[in-house]
C-alpha cells in the first residue's frame, strides 16, 4: 500500500533567507517565475535579432548605427557581412526554440501551475529542479558568451548541419568556438530539462492529492505530462549528440565528418564519419522539440477556452488521447525533416507515410476546439483572444504542413521561405500566442494583480495581424522561388522579391514595437496594477482555490485539498455561479461527455 | 462505480482518490525515468556506432581474446548478484549483512573498474586513441573509448553511489528503500554493459 511518508523528500520548510526565497529557491512557484524572467530576457533578445536580420534582407546595402559596436568583424562600418546575418539567424533561432518556446510554456508555467492543479505542495525533488533552472540559466550565458568570442558565435544555423559545423576554423569564420559554446549551452540545457522532466513525471504520477484522478486532472496539466515524457527521451539523445560534436573539435575525432573531404582547398585529416549521422541523431531529437514546443500550448489554450466558453470541451479523452497520439508519433516523423538530405529514396516515403498521419491527432484537436467553441458563450478577454489567435495560427501553419509531408514537393519547397513561413506560424507564433494566453489567465494568480485588458486588447489585435502581414507573404515568396539562408537576393529572378522583404520588415518592426506594449503592461500591472481576487475568471481548477493570492510557499497553507468534481464543470447550478470548483464538496449532475 | 459515488465525498480505493497507481515512491520512479532517458542516451550512441561501423569499410577487429572481457563481465554479473543479496538483507532488516554486502558490490564494480583501464591502457600502449589507430578505421578508437567511457562514468557513479548510499543506510540516515534504488541504477548499468559487449567487443573479434 501506498506509505505517505514517501513524500516526505518534497517537504522542506518555508524559506529562511534572501537567497533561499528569491535565488536557490526550492518552491517550483519560484522557480517557475525565474524560468518565466529567463524565457523573457531570452524573447527580447531574440526580437531584436531578428529586427537587425530583416532590415539587412530589405535594405541590404544598409548601414545600421552602433552595429560595429554589437561585432567588429561582423559589422564593418555598420554593413552586416554574410557571416555576420547566419550568425544572428543561428542565434535568434537557438534563443527563441529553447530559450523561449520550450522555457516559458513547459518549464515556466509548467512548474508554476502543475503542482498546484494537481493538489501538491511541491516537487518531489525541490532541489533538482532548482538545479533545472540554474544549469538552463548557465546553458543561456554560455550561449551569450559566444557574441564576445573572437571569431563571433556559429553561423551553423541551430541545426548545426555537419561537416562544417564540425570541423572548427577550417570551414571559416563562426565555425570555431561558437559552435563549442552553443554545443555546452545547448548540452547543458538538455540536463536542466531532463532534471525538469524527472520532476514533472513523478509530480504528474506520484504527488496528486485525495480525489485527483488521472482523468481528472486539467487539460494543462496533461499536456504538461505528455510533454515532459517526450522531453525525458528527446533531450537524452540531443545531449550525447552535442558531446560527440564537441569531441570532434576538440579531441580531433571524426564521426561527423567524411573521408576525403576538402574544405576551402584543404584536405581535412577527419576520415570514416558520416554527416547524415548528424542530422539523424539531431532531428530525432529536433521533431520531439517541435511538439515538447507547441504541446503545451495546446493544454494551456484548452484551459483558457473551456473557462471562457463556461463549457467543457466536446471530448476530455479524445483531447488527451490525441496529444498522446502526437507524442507518439513525433519520434516516427523525423526524417521529414531530412528529404533532401540524400537520404534512401525509400525512407522519404517512410517518414512521409506518419508524417500524414501525424496531422490526424492534430486535426482532431482544433476540431475538438473549433467544435466546443460552436454555439458556446464565449467570454471574451485577452487570455481567450490569444487563445483563439493559437488555434488560428495553428490551422494556418498547419495547412502548409500537408504539403511539406510529401516528398515530392517538399524537394521543391524545402530551401525556400515556404518552410521559414511554415514553422514560424505553426509553432512559433502559436506557441507565443499560447505563452501570452497563459500569462494574461494566470498572471493574478502568479503576481496578485490584474493586467490592463485595453492595453491587453489592442496589444493582441496588432500582433495578431502583424504576424499575419510577416509570415503569410513568406508562403507566397516561398513558392516562387526565393530561397532561405540567403542574406542578399542578387540573382536575377530574386530581384522581384525585395519590395515583398521590404514589406515584410516593416510589419516585422510593427510588430516587434507592439511587443513593447506587452512589455509596458506586463512590468506596469506587476507593481500597479489592479489587486486581483482569488479567482478572477471564475475558474473550476485548484490552482484557484489556493488561501491566498499569489498562493503561500506551500500552496494550500495547512489544508490539503480534496477533489470531487472532474476539472471543467461549467454550465451547472452550483452555489457559486454557473460553475463548481473541483474541490467544491458539493453534489452535482456531473457535466460529462459521453466520448 | 455509480457517479454519485464520486461526488459524495467517499473514496473507493484505487484510481479515483488520487493515490500514486503504481504505489512506488517518487525515488523509485525517478530512478526508473532516469533509467528510461540514460537508456536513450546509451542506445544513442550505439546506434551511431553501429552506423559509423558499417559506413567503414575497414573497420578493425582487433581483439584477439575474449578472457578479459570475459572476466569483466563476469564481475559486473556477480556484483548484480551480491546487490540483491544485499537488498534482501535491508529487507529483512538485517542491516550489518547488508552493508556487508553493498560494499562487497562495490569494490566488485572497482576491481570492474581497474580491469577496464588496464585494458584501455594496453590498447593505449598498443598505438590507440581517440583519432587514431594501427588497425584501420579511426572512428573505431573514437567509438570504443566514447562507449566504453560513458560505461566506465556510470560505473565509477555506481560506485561512488554504492558507498555513500550503504554508509548512510548503516548510520539509518537511509532506509532499505534508498538501498534499493540505488540497487536499480547498478543493475541498469550491468544490463548496458551486456549490450556493449557484444557490439563492442565480440562484432570486432579477430578472425
Amino acid at each position: 500500500m501506498h506509505d505517505t511518508s514517501s513524500h516526505a523528500v518534497a517537504h522542506h520548510g518555508p524559506p529562511a533567507s534572501f537567497i533561499r526565497k528569491h535565488i536557490f529557491s526550492l518552491d517550483h512557484k519560484v522557480i517557475g517565475k525565474q524560468y518565466f524572467g529567463l524565457a523573457f530576457v531570452a524573447v527580447l533578445v531574440g526580437i531584436f535579432l531578428s529586427w537587425l536580420m530583416r532590415l539587412h534582407l530589405g535594405w541590404t546595402n544598409l548601414a545600421i548605427p552602433g552595429l560595429h559596436l554589437l561585432s567588429s568583424n561582423g559589422a564593418p562600418g555598420n554593413l552586416m557581412t554574410p557571416e555576420y546575418y547566419l550568425q544572428l539567424m543561428t542565434m535568434h533561432a537557438t534563443i527563441m526554440v529553447f530559450f523561449v518556446l520550450t522555457t516559458a510554456p513547459f518549464a515556466a508555467f509548467g512548474n508554476y501551475f502543475l503542482p498546484i492543479q494537481v493538489g501538491a505542495e511541491d516537487m518531489p525533488f525541490p532541489r533538482f529542479n532548482m538545479m533545472s533552472f540554474w544549469i538552463t540559466f548557465l546553458g543561456f550565458i554560455a550561449l551569450m558568451s559566444s557574441f564576445f568570442v573572437g571569431d563571433g558565435p556559429t553561423l551553423g544555423g541551430w541545426t548545426q548541419y555537419a561537416p562544417l559545423s564540425a570541423i572548427g576554423q577550417a570551414a571559416g569564420p563562426g565555425e570555431g568556438t561558437g559552435v563549442v559554446l552553443w554545443a555546452i549551452s545547448i548540452t547543458l540545457f538538455c540536463i536542466g530539462q531532463l532534471l525538469g522532466s524527472l520532476n514533472f513525471i513523478t509530480t504528474t504520477l506520484d504527488m496528486r492529492t485525495r480525489g485527483m484522478s488521472l482523468m481528472r486532472m486539467p487539460l494543462s496539466v496533461w499536456a504538461w505530462f505528455i510533454t515532459s515524457v517526450m522531453g525525458l527521451t528527446a533531450f537524452a539523445v540531443l545531449m550525447p549528440a552535442c558531446i560527440l560534436l564537441i569531441l570532434d573539435h576538440v579531441a580531433g575525432t571524426s564521426f561527423f565528418v567524411p573521408s576525403n573531404l576538402v574544405i576551402n582547398d584543404q584536405l581535412l585529416p577527419h576520415s570514416g564519419g558520416s554527416t547524415l549521422l548528424w542530422q539523424h541523431l539531431f532531428w530525432f531529437f529536433g521533431h520531439p522539440e517541435v511538439y515538447i514546443a507547441i504541446v503545451p500550448g495546446m493544454g494551456i489554450v484548452s484551459h483558457v477556452l473551456i473557462t471562457s466558453m463556461r463549457r467543457p470541451l466536446l471530448s476530455h479523452r479524445v483531447m488527451i488521447y490525441s496529444m498522446g497520439a502526437l507524442a507518439v508519433l513525433s519520434y516516427m516523423v523525423y526524417g521529414h525533416h531530412m528529404f533532401v538530405s540524400g537520404m534512401n529514396p525509400v525512407s522519404s516515403i517512410a517518414f512521409s507515410f506518419p508524417t500524414l498521419i501525424i496531422t490526424i491527432p492534430a486535426t482532431i484537436i482544433v476540431l475538438l476546439w473549433l467544435g466546443s467553441l460552436y454555439g458556446s458563450r464565449l467570454r471574451i478577454n485577452t487570455a481567450s483572444l490569444f487563445a483563439l489567435g493559437f488555434i488560428s495560427m495553428f490551422i494556418s501553419g498547419g495547412v502548409s504542413g500537408f504539403f511539406l509531408a510529401q516528398p515530392s514537393i517538399d524537394i521543391l519547397l524545402h530551401g525556400t521561405y515556404f518552410v521559414v513561413g511554415h514553422f514560424h506560424m505553426v509553432m512559433g507564433v502559436a506557441a507565443m500566442f499560447g505563452i501570452f494566453a497563459g500569462t494574461f489567465f494566470w498572471f493574478p494568480k502568479m503576481f496578485g494583480r490584474m493586467m490592463n485588458e485595453t492595453l491587453g486588447r489592442i496589444h493582441f489585435w496588432l500582433t495578431f495581424v502583424g504576424t499575419y502581414t510577416i509570415f503569410m507573404p513568406f508562403h507566397y515568396i516561398g513558392l516562387a522561388g526565393n530561397i532561405r539562408r540567403y542574406q542578399a537576393f542578387t540573382p536575377d529572378y530574386m530581384q522581384q522579391f525585395i519590395p515583398v522583404h521590404k514589406f515584410i520588415t516593416v510589419a516585422a518592426l510593427l510588430t516587434g514595437a507592439a511587443q513593447l506594449i506587452f512589455v509596458y503592461n506586463l512590468i506596469h500591472s506587476r507593481f500597479w496594477g489592479k489587486p486581483a481576487p482569488d479567482n478572477p475568471w471564475e475558474a473550476t481548477s485548484l490552482e484557484w482555490s489556493t488561501p491566498s493570492t499569489p498562493p503561500p510557499w506551500n500552496n494550500f497553507g495547512d489544508k490539503m485539498p480534496v477533489v470531487y468534481h472532474d476539472p471543467y464543470q461549467y454550465g451547472v447550478e452550483g452555489s457559486t455561479g454557473d460553475y463548481v470548483m473541483q474541490n467544491s464538496p458539493e453534489r452535482i449532475e456531473t457535466v460529462r461527455d459521453e466520448a | 462505480m455509480s457517479q454519485a459515488d464520486l461526488t459524495m465525498g467517499t473514496h473507493p480505493p484505487g484510481l479515483t482518490t488520487g493515490l500514486p497507481p503504481f504505489s512506488v515512491s517518487a525515488k523509485k520512479m525517478a530512478i526508473w525515468l532516469f533509467i528510461i532517458a540514460d537508456a536513450a542516451t546509451f542506445a544513442a550512441c550505439l546506434v551511431a556506432y553501429g552506423f559509423l561501423r558499417n559506413g567503414s569499410p575497414n573497420w578493425p577487429r582487433p581483439f584477439h581474446s575474449v578472457m578479459n572481457v570475459s572476466l569483466m563481465t563476469f564481475i559486473l554479473l556477480t556484483s548484480s548478484l551480491t546487490m540483491l543479496l544485499g537488498i534482501r538483507a535491508a529487507k529483512i532488516g538485517d542491516k550489518a549483512g547488508a552493508f556487508r554486502w553493498t560494499m562487497i558490490t562495490a569494490v566488485a564494480g572497482i576491481l570492474f573498474a581497474l580491469l577496464h583501464i588496464r585494458e584501455w591502457m594496453a590498447l593505449i600502449g598498443e598505438g590507440m586513441t581517440m583519432f587514431h589507430n594501427p588497425w584501420g578505421a579511426p572512428l573505431f578508437g573514437a567509438s570504443f573509448f566514447s562507449i566504453t567511457g560513458l560505461h566506465l562514468l556510470h560505473v565509477t557513479g555506481g560506485v561512488i553511489a554504492l558507498v555513500v548510499v550503504g554508509f548512510r543506510y548503516m548510520r539509518g540516515r537511509y532506509n532499505a528503500d534508498d538501498l534499493e534504488v540505488t540497487g536499480l541504477y547498478w543493475h541498469f548499468v550491468d544490463l548496458v554493459w551486456m549490450f556493449v559487449v557484444p557490439f563492442v567487443y565480440l562484432l570486432n573479434l579477430a578472425q
